[in-house]
């Protein structure tokens, strides 16, 4: 690729852009960045419709910034599960681009069901991202409001919250919400394990049943926890969409930018009163299913080294370095901003405080009951029998 | 007073309606609840009145219709789901245990599921396989669901009110074989008069023995209480309303008084409702009692063909031959 001209204004400083097809050795897949940090201005995707983004500068920096902080933090997350801090952690590395450049593309209006690995998203919405870490640290089970950000607490069973998106998005259509630029749209995220469960699969049936303004945005990651995708399926994830009566694609969920072009489109068409479809984010888990997991087992090192050369992060550094977009200060700046945010992370980890124990009978109810309530003083009497005592 | 005869199927048709008209946000979702009105008519002409936006057909998938109920809840809705028959809610079990029954939990009280179950429930109708269950137990023994069952048209036309107005999700048992039993129903009483959806009742006061039943099984009681009368023995009859959670006042206090306990319900007997109501009454009246607290249940069976139904079910002479068992302690 030609270097540009430094001084002349931003596109005349970009080598000239490509368009293609579809991405190099893969036809099915949506590329816009290759892992070499290559630029393909805009493709046509097997659905017929263009794919390109168009952002400034900045807002590519942006998304570099974004990245950083979502692989930072989740590192610092997994390093305070070693350190005994936290019960469990499921880390997100290496989808960093899929969960960036989706979460991006949702507008504010939009409402976001996510699996507990969606980090990266839950960043992008604008919570804190110590609120996840309560969860599993055990001191509470979530800690944001859903309907405030526009995103679900975390779903553990798998694939459950498919259906709780079709339903939240069925209700979009009955609010009338739809049909216009400002109509609202849902994304439900789940992984290629979910895609064997009923519920899933349910979801793919009510959400064309009744034209559900939604996008399925399945993160493929290869595995659930040990079982590769052989396992789940004998087509591609993105095909099974065909057969429930709505568009399905497959995009390079380790570009952040084709990530965020594709779904960005999905999400106008649902809130445009289009229905639903599915994305399928072909990315790779590069870490642990869990802290508690040992991918040693199930899979060997050259598979992972060959999705360390298509990392998402790396690629996005090549395109802004060889485009002039951002200089060393810059990338200096995001790795000192990573690192005091981690920090500051680490800090009100630890200085959380436990749970009083009488809490675990709040929120049962709405309404309350009668039952806890009795239990709640016999407990509140038991405890208060210890008072004095040297336990 | 708008004082009107119909069955127990007539007036929860006419307490959903009531419903409807009342709160724009409730909704109607099942299985042929549409233009058919239910397999048992219960949502009878309501999608014709309402708008198929309202009362909603749904795909043949019951985990599909709580779990997009959950999502219509978050949105602001208040879902009505029938599930068709009480063999057929399994199929939604991990929505309903894990989703409907904790949202409000997890979320420390940011999200509330003001959604009611409806689960026709028992035997009694010669059904096949899977069309006679009774899965109270299931979902009683479940913290974040209350249950409830109606026993008698007006109850019914009134609880499945309250049970819609609610935060709480509830599942709401219908006895299915009193459908079309008639009795008198208030269609006026203001909502928030009424007697507390969460209460029991006494149904017959009595002074000998304390005879606790719910939803299909009261009316067997009420008429055990009667011939039991004839020999000169007089039942208390209480009809719990409320499963979960369990509202037992009134049942400490008349055992107190009889000294006596038989808890009747179809479900079989290991680790059921009775259970429970026997171990706490046993802890609450201990001193009063003369005989150990009783159980009437259907069998550790699954439930049997239909033309031994009426041999599995717990009857009037299943009921009195409890009683009688009370007193030979």
């Amino acid at each position: 690729m030609a270097k540009g001209d430094p001084g002349g204004t931003t596109r005349g400083r970009r080598a000239a852009p490509r368009s293609r097809k579809s991405a190099a050795g893969d036809p099915e897949l949506v590329q816009l960045l290759t892992p070499e940090g290559e630029r393909i201005e805009s493709v046509t995707g097997p659905d017929g419709n263009e794919y390109r983004v168009d952002f400034t500068d900045e807002e590519y920096r942006g998304l570099y910034r974004d990245l950083v902080l979502v692989r930072k933090l989740d590192a610092e997350a997994t390093a305070l599960q070693r350190q005994g801090e936290l019960g469990i952690w499921a880390s997100l590395l290496g989808q960093e681009a899929a969960q960036v450049g989706s979460g991006r593309a949702l507008r504010t209006q939009d409402m976001a069901f996510p699996t507990y690995r969606e980090h990266g998203v839950l960043y992008c919405r604008g919570i804190d991202p110590i609120m996840p870490l309560g969860l599993f640290r055990g001191v509470d089970q979530g800690g944001w409001d859903p309907n405030e950000f526009k995103f679900n607490m975390y779903t553990i069973v798998i694939g459950a919250q498919t259906l709780h998106a079709t339903g939240y998005a069925m209700g979009i259509t009955m609010d009338g919400k739809t049909g216009t630029d400002d109509g609202e749209a849902v994304i439900a995220y789940f992984g290629d394990g979910a895609t064997s469960q009923g519920d899933v699969n349910e979801a793919f049936v009510w959400a064309g049943v009744f034209n559900a303004p939604m996008v399925f945005f399945c993160q493929n990651n290869q595995y659930a926890i040990s079982e590769p995708l052989e396992r789940q399926t004998r087509i591609p994830l993105y095909q099974r969409a065909a057969g429930f009566g709505f568009p399905g694609i497959r995009v390079d969920g380790n570009d952040v930018l084709a990530t965020y072009a594709v779904t960005r489109t999905a999400l106008d068409n649902a809130r445009h009163g289009q229905g639903p479809s599915l994305i399928e984010a072909y990315t790779y888990r590069m870490g642990a299913h869990t802290t508690s997991d040992d991918p040693t087992r199930y899979r060997i090192a050259s598979e992972v080294e060959a999705w360390q050369a298509k990392d998402p992060i790396a690629r996005v550094r090549a395109f802004l370095e060889k485009q002039q977009i951002a200089d060393a200060d810059f990338f200096a700046e995001v790795d000192e901003q990573a690192r005091r945010e981690s920090v500051h992370l680490r800090e009100r980890v630890l200085a959380m405080p436990n749970p009083e124990p009488v809490t675990m009978f709040d929120h049962v109810y709405p309404n309350g009951s009668p039952l806890l309530d009795e239990q709640r003083a016999q407990f509140s009497r038991y405890m208060e029998s210890f008072e004095g005592s040297a336990h | 007073m708008a004082t009107e005869t119909l069955t127990l199927g007539k007036a929860l048709n006419t307490g959903l309606r009531r419903a409807l008209e009342n709160d724009p946000k409730v909704i109607i979702m099942g299985e042929d609840v549409g233009k058919l009105g239910g397999v048992f008519r219960i949502t009878d002409g309501l999608q014709k009145d309402f708008g198929d936006q309202r009362v909603i057909d749904t795909p043949l998938a019951e985990s599909g219709i709580i779990g997009t109920a959950v999502g219509l809840a978050i949105r602001g809705f208040r879902p009505v789901c029938e599930i068709q028959f009480d063999g057929f809610v399994y199929p939604a079990y991990d929505q309903i245990v894990s989703q409907v029954a904790k949202m409000h939990y997890r979320s420390r009280g940011k999200l509330s599921i003001p959604m009611v179950i409806r689960i026709p429930f028992g035997g009694g109708i010669g059904a096949v396989e899977h069309h006679s269950e009774s899965p109270e137990a299931y979902f009683a023994h479940t913290a974040g669901l209350k249950v409830v069952s109606c026993a008698n048209p007006q109850d019914a036309y009134v609880m499945i009110q309250q049970a819609i107005a609610s935060d709480d999700p509830i599942v709401f048992l219908e006895p299915k074989r009193r459908y079309w039993e008639k009795g008198q129903v208030d269609l006026d009483a203001p909502l928030s008069d009424a007697y507390p959806l969460h209460s029991a009742r006494v149904v017959r006061p009595g002074t000998d023995v304390t005879v606790l039943a719910y939803g299909p099984m009261v009316r067997t009681c009420l008429e055990a209480a009667t011939a039991a009368a004839e020999d000169g023995r007089e039942l208390e009859v209480i009809d719990l309303r409320s499963l979960s959670p369990l509202d037992l006042a009134a049942a400490y206090e008349s055992v107190k008084r009889t000294g006596r306990a038989v808890v009747v319900h179809e479900a079989p007997s290991n680790i059921g409702l009775g259970a429970e109501l026997a171990a706490r009454i046993t802890e609450e009246c201990f001193y009063s009692l003369e005989s150990p607290v009783l159980r009437v249940t259907g069998f550790d069976t699954p439930y049997p063909a239909a033309r031994v139904e009426e041999e599995y079910l717990p009857d009037l002479d299943r009921v009195l031959d409890a009683v009688d068992r009370t007193f030979g302690w």
